[in-house]
């Protein structure tokens, strides 16, 4: 159920931003376009200004890592996602654009106020540089952290914790020291992946549409 | 002659020169509302730059999510804003719900805006009555404190939990509403209003809160745009914007409300539309309370809400779904959406990504008071100090959220 609406202003838009706006994708009924990297900042304020547009909020903009990206020379393991809203067509929109470890995103402060702190938080938690963005310090994380931890790779403890030492009447940091393993519990059905594949033995049942190959021939004959 | 030069003449040494002043502001204050630090540059009185440092109560709840199943990863939204916890279950089970592909029941749609009402009211009961300590009344907080133990009973006696409700699930409610219940909502709607009144009455025309607030912090309509206001901090300024009106969720289509707006954009305009709102917060409650369906009130796919308990006793199936569902969890299809919700702070919203998997592979939590307490730094340039904390106040910033 989309939107007409919203379809006809996704044809306008990546019209209008030929070669900046590679495609669109709907997800349910949420339009996402599809971005370059450098041209995000002449995009959004072709989306705010423009009367068909009108995307006078930018709600929020978020991270996303995708580690098995890393080799892919084009994008990056990043996705930087802006979410913005039209209050006068009641619409919204995603910008998706990818990044990677070293690459500089342009900062969308100049274009909307509120991306400060949303491109703060990027690059504390993913490690997504923004390059003219006035005030890039971390802000979540503690004074002096290092590393990102939103990322795939960092684990969910940590590297560091920290405690009150008495001795010393001071807050130490020491390396995380678990008491027991972390545990990753694996509570996917063997099962669950395998409910369109043929399995061997079981070929009486119905032919999948696809999987198990090994015995295709067989199976489909005299069906 | 100016200061300055007069300062010299009489040869005061330059370290006594102590302009512009540095000063730290928190994380232990009460009227930094939790744990914000605040570090404010001051020409004298006056303050030239507010720099906030947040992330005191960072807890990683987009990480741990991620590593939690869907069930599992419900609970966390009770921690963010701990001041109306189901409204943040609200927008998580939405999203969800929006992946999986799955409608809620009538019932279950209408027991939640019941409760997201009893939230909105919750909230802004503990705003507005810590806002007027802030700038120095201490009865309001004394009488809305007991209004809100009431209105957490009603929490109580529907989920077991004051705070931490874990109630609004993905396809409909955990439970039905106890026997009474309903009727006991209703006295407290009919006698809230006497409680409001007597809280303007303190408050509205009071002579000392009006000069605290009143052309304090005032956001033009532009900037509240500009800065990714919502809520009462947008309509406080003039904006007509309620995504409950525009963008309806849960049947509140169904409901008969108005949308309160302020007309100056100052401190005092954003306490009187959150006033307003309470009142309409009643009137939506109460129709919820008239015209509650029968029927279920949550979806009857096992594969996603547990069978009831006394079907698991008997029934192979159920007891197997039951299993399956508290280990594994429910599989979400590949995809991902934007899901908002009207919270009372402004629009609260999940940036939901699933990979197929039974749990989230990223979720992103959008708080309105980050994008509100960013504003900050611009709403307190050139006020005094003590403005600054009638501000903080009015932005209505809980840091559960903010710091995530």
């Amino acid at each position: 159920m989309i939107d007409d609406a919203l379809k006809d202003l996704a044809d306008y838009i990546t019209e209008q931003l030929e070669g900046a706006v590679s495609g669109y994708e709907f997800f349910k009924d949420e339009l996402v376009l599809n971005a370059r990297r450098d041209d995000i900042v002449k995009i959004l304020y072709f989306l705010r200004d423009d009367k068909e547009c009108g995307f006078q909020i930018l709600v929020d903009v978020c991270g996303a890592d995708y580690p098995e990206r890393e080799a892919d020379q084009a994008g990056g393991r990043f996705d930087v996602v802006y979410t913005l809203l039209s209050m006068r067509h009641n619409h919204r929109v995603r910008v998706k654009i990818q990044a990677g470890e070293t690459t500089l995103v342009p900062t969308v402060t100049g274009v909307y106020s509120s991306a400060g702190w949303f491109e703060r938080e990027v690059w504390d938690m993913y490690g997504v540089l923004f390059s003219g963005n006035p005030d890039l310090r971390r802000i979540l994380t503690d004074y002096g952290f290092e590393g990102h931890p939103q990322r795939k790779d960092f684990p969910l403890t940590g590297y560091v914790e920290l405690r009150y030492d008495e001795e010393l009447k001071r807050v130490v940091y020491e390396p995380v020291e678990l008491m027991q393993d972390f545990r990753k519990f694996d509570y996917l059905s063997p099962w669950e992946a395998m409910t369109d594949v043929q399995l061997p033995g079981d070929e009486k049942a119905m032919k999948p549409a696809h999987g198990w190959h090994a015995t295709d021939k067989k199976v489909g004959e005299g069906r | 002659m100016p200061l300055k030069n007069r300062a010299k003449e009489i040869d005061i040494a330059e370290e006594t020169q102590i302009r512009p002043f540095t000063m730290n502001f928190g994380p232990q204050h009460p009227a930094a509302h939790g744990v914000l630090r605040l570090v404010l540059e001051m020409e004298g009185e006056i303050v030239e730059r507010a720099d906030p440092h947040i992330g005191l109560l960072h807890r990683g709840t987009e990480k741990l999510i991620e590593y939690k199943t869907y069930t599992q990863a419900l609970p966390y939204f009770d921690r963010l804003d701990y001041v109306c916890p189901m409204n943040q279950e609200h927008v998580f089970a939405l999203a969800t719900e929006k992946l999986l592909g799955i409608g809620v029941p009538k019932r279950g749609q209408y027991i939640r805006v019941l409760f997201a009402e009893l939230g909105r009211i919750l909230n802004h009961i503990l705003n507005i009555t810590t806002f007027a300590l802030d700038v120095g009344a201490i009865t309001p907080a004394l009488w809305g404190f007991e209004e809100r133990e009431k209105a957490m009973e009603f929490y109580e006696r529907v989920c077991g939990a004051r705070l931490h409700a874990n109630y609004f699930r993905p396809g409909g409610v955990s439970q039905d509403l106890p026997a009474g219940l309903l009727d006991d909502m209703m006295e407290w709607c009919e006698d809230l209003p006497k409680f409001l009144a007597d809280l303007e009455s303190l408050l509205t025309n009071n002579r000392i809160f009006k000069q605290r607030t009143v052309d304090i912090g005032v956001v033009s309509e532009r900037d509240a745009l500009d800065w990714g206001f919502s809520g009462p901090m947008l309509r406080g300024s003039g904006v007509v914007w309620d995504l409950r009106k525009s963008q309806p969720y849960d049947s509140y289509e169904e409901f008969d409300f108005d949308v309160p707006v302020g007309k100056t954009g100052d401190c005092y305009a954003r306490y009187l539309v959150r006033m307003a709102e309470m009142y309409e917060s009643i009137k939506i409650m109460k129709q919820a309370i008239e015209n509650m369906p029968d029927g279920d009130c949550r979806v009857s796919d096992y594969k996603v809400c547990p069978p009831p308990r006394a079907e698991m006793k008997s029934s192979m199936e159920a007891m197997i779904h039951h299993f399956k569902l508290y280990t594994e969890g429910f599989h979400v299809p590949e995809g991902e959406t934007y899901t908002a919700v009207e919270a009372p702070k402004g629009e609260f919203g999940v940036y939901l990504v699933s990979d197929g998997s039974n749990k989230p592979y990223r979720c992103r939590i959008r708080a309105p008071g980050f994008a509100h307490l960013q504003a900050l730094d611009f709403m307190s340039k050139g006020h005094q100090l003590a403005d600054t904390v009638s501000i903080i106040g009015s932005l209505d910033i809980v840091f559960g959220e903010i710091d995530r």
